[in-house]
């Protein structure tokens, strides 16, 4: 899960990570009596969407007046910024993150995941800060330093005295940084993160340390003991077919080809995507319906790719294992009886009784097309657009 | 033979008296899984499906001389029920169970890392030794007894590719579903030592996804180490980066992960890499004819594949 800059920042101040004065804003007048609260002359205003590079679209401004936060505020309000994370629709700006603006005198990186080929959280350090990391990691590996955390001992001091070496922090700013860094890995692990990356990290003239952004992902399956960070979840920041799938227990992904597809698992899933492509066809959805695949689970799947309206063919590919077929069939014929679907619907069923099931497709009266065999089943949906 | 599990199997089921444990439970023993004990805290002395079920996986052990164990708790308790089962001696336990936190399972490879004790999952279908015994959930049927072993992080995919394989009377020595979260016990490439091992297994079929590194690593070993001949198919070739596909650990992130580079990887190291998820048992196929003919006169693909076909 994902969560705005600005719920990220209260996070870490939680956890004594240090981050500049500031407070969200979902108007102008708010943006204004936040910027009059925090003080000072010189405030940041930041859009908060769930997308990074917002600074080159325009969703990060310096006001220097009550009245540029203001006029920087209306602009941003509303305006559909896009970044190279948003796609070129971007994405509507309702909430606005007004700070005190910092006297920066260095921009640094540091960034929290789990490795996994090491199976262990790493924490990642560089001097190369406001630039994306995978460009410094790719251009100029030696540039990014790791530590890797043993998960019986957590994140060492020795740990993050090198870290802070390699980031050539020295005096007060050495101290403050090896400080941050053990309180944002201690953020990290409380909250079962999946990500704390903050860029830039910044010394300033005065030589403290501090998150000017900050983004912090969280493990889907720990969220069940995180009702606090469940709270944070900004479902205007999500796709309304793939929130409303997730009600159902069902695993949707909408992507923009016009071949809709129903699969019971996810690998599987995946390859029937692959397969509509090699087969000359565009995937428009990535849909798993889980194990069972009951009347109840196809309905509501037929029902969400159907509110796709790029779709114009439908593929049903279930591997009935323990799950029989015949009674797949069943749930597939009643399905698009109740959501009267009108696209030609391709079903290729495998497995535990897969002829009774093809069977009872056939006999439905309803024109569903069978198919043979995986490769069949691509063919024919393909076809199917075309005809 | 085969790995990991055969006919000496004795099993203890973790959290049997729930409803997706009961109904395993069954299927293994319908099997002919050699099912041995059930564990469910508080429900010790009650026989679950003609099962004894113990309080403690240590008195499961103790009584009934378990060597395996199989785990269907609920992901909040997961952790401890691997723990319970590691700290009693259990060498080989089998987590089936799904949406695990990534935090618990770090802390728990790390552990049985220590503790040298072999997990295969969590979040996966389980193993299987056709004929032999089944530990986990996937459908019996489609699986018979033979000499290809099977590696995958996928469920359904899997059972696509066994089916493949097994309607060309390809049969299987093991398959081992590895599963599909970021942190799994057993890897592509742990499974590959156990298959380079093995006098039955002729040749292996890895199944991987997009998402981290796993299939590269293997990729690397097959190439120093493994020469019994490798078929593989990555799944996820048109999934947009940055989105979780069902799986925790199916996401390209950061650029990296894509299916391209770890067909890339594959093909480098000289593995059979199939393009079509409808094509992984004919290419096995074509593979060992191609092989069975190459000492008396080397051919070439389409030969072997000629060859097959007039059969």
């Amino acid at each position: 899960m994902k969560i705005h800059e600005y719920q990220a920042k209260e996070i870490l101040r939680q956890f004594k990570v240090a981050v500049p004065t500031g407070k969200v804003a979902f108007s102008a007048d708010e943006a204004v009596a936040a910027a009059e609260e925090i003080g000072g002359s010189v405030w940041v205003v930041k859009a908060q969407i769930h997308a990074g590079g917002r600074g080159k679209g325009g969703g990060v401004r310096l006001a220097r007046s009550l009245d540029e936060v203001r006029q920087h505020a209306q602009g941003m309000l509303g305006m559909r910024l896009v970044t190279h994370q948003t796609g070129p629709e971007g994405r509507t700006v309702k909430r606005l993150l007004v700070e005190q603006g910092i006297n920066i005198a260095r921009e640094l990186y540091v960034g929290i995941t789990l490795d996994r080929a090491r199976s262990r959280n790493v924490v990642m350090v560089s001097t190369e800060g406001g630039v994306e990391i995978e460009k410094v990691a790719a251009e100029a590996p030696e540039k990014i330093v790791k530590e890797a955390v043993d998960p019986a001992l957590g994140l060492m001091p020795y740990q993050a005295r090198s870290l802070a070496f390699a980031l050539n922090l020295s005096g007060d700013a050495f101290k403050n940084g090896v400080g941050f860094l053990t309180a944002l890995y201690r953020a990290y692990l409380s909250t079962d993160a999946s990500l704390a990356e903050i860029n830039p990290l910044v010394v300033t003239a005065e030589g403290a340390v501090l998150a000017l952004d900050a983004k912090m992902n969280f493990d889907d399956n720990a969220l069940f003991r995180h009702p606090d960070i469940l709270a944070l979840r900004d479902l205007d920041e999500e796709e309304p077919l793939e929130i409303e799938a997730s009600k159902y227990n069902l695993n949707y992904i909408k992507l923009d080809g016009n071949v809709g597809c129903m699969v019971n698992g996810a690998g599987l899933a995946m390859s029937t995507m692959d397969i509509i492509k090699l087969a000359g066809g565009q995937p428009a959805n990535f849909l798993d319906v889980g194990g069972g695949a009951n009347a109840e689970t196809v309905r509501h799947g037929f029902e969400i790719i159907l509110s796709d309206p790029n779709v114009r063919a439908i593929l049903v590919n279930i591997f009935g294992g323990i799950v029989r077929c015949d009674r797949v069939a069943q749930g597939i014929i009643e399905a698009a009886k109740d959501v009267k679907v009108s696209l030609p619907i391709v079903v290729r069923l495998e497995g535990t009784n897969a002829a009774e099931g093809g069977k009872l497709l056939e006999e439905s009266g309803m024109s569903f097309t069978v198919a043979h065999g995986f490769r069949d089943a691509a063919v024919k949906v393909v076809a199917a657009l075309q005809a | 033979m085969s790995i990991l599990i055969d006919e000496t199997t004795r099993l203890v089921v973790q959290g049997i008296t729930g409803g997706e444990g009961t109904f395993h439970a069954k299927q293994m023993v319908e099997y002919g899984t050699k099912v041995v004990a059930g564990v469910t805290p508080g429900k010790g002395g009650v026989i679950h499906e003609g099962i004894p079920v113990f309080d403690t996986v240590a008195s499961a052990v103790a009584e009934t001389g378990a060597n395996t164990s199989v785990i269907f708790v609920p992901p909040a308790s997961a952790k401890d029920a691997i723990v319970e089962a590691a700290d009693v001696g259990i060498g080989l336990i089998v987590c089936i169970t799904e949406g695990i936190p990534a935090s618990d399972m770090v802390a728990v490879y790390d552990y049985l890392q220590r503790k040298g004790t072999r997990l295969i999952g969590p979040n996966c279908p389980g193993i299987i030794s056709p004929g032999k015994a089944k530990v986990g959930i996937m459908p019996g049927f489609i699986h018979t007894r033979g000499h290809i072993g099977v590696i995958s992080r996928s469920g359904t995919l899997t059972y696509e590719a066994v089916a493949q394989l097994t309607s060309l009377g390809l049969g299987q020595s093991t398959c081992i579903g590895i599963g599909g979260d970021p942190v799994v016990g057993t890897r592509f490439i742990d499974a590959l030592k156990l298959f380079k091992e093995d006098p039955e297994t002729e040749a292996v079929v890895i199944i991987g996804e997009i998402g981290g590194t796993a299939e590269e690593e293997a990729a690397a070993y097959i190439k120093e180490e493994f020469i019994k001949p490798v078929i593989g198919f990555i799944a996820g070739r048109t999934a947009p980066p940055g989105r979780r596909m069902g799986h925790a650990g199916a996401i390209i992130s950061g650029g990296k992960g894509t299916a391209a580079e770890k067909m890339a990887a594959l093909r480098e190291a000289g593995i059979h890499v199939v393009d079509s998820p409808a094509d992984i048992g004919v290419t096995v196929r074509d593979v060992l004819e191609s092989r069975k003919l190459r000492p008396t006169r080397p051919a070439s693909g389409r030969d072997a594949k000629k060859r097959t076909a007039t059969k």
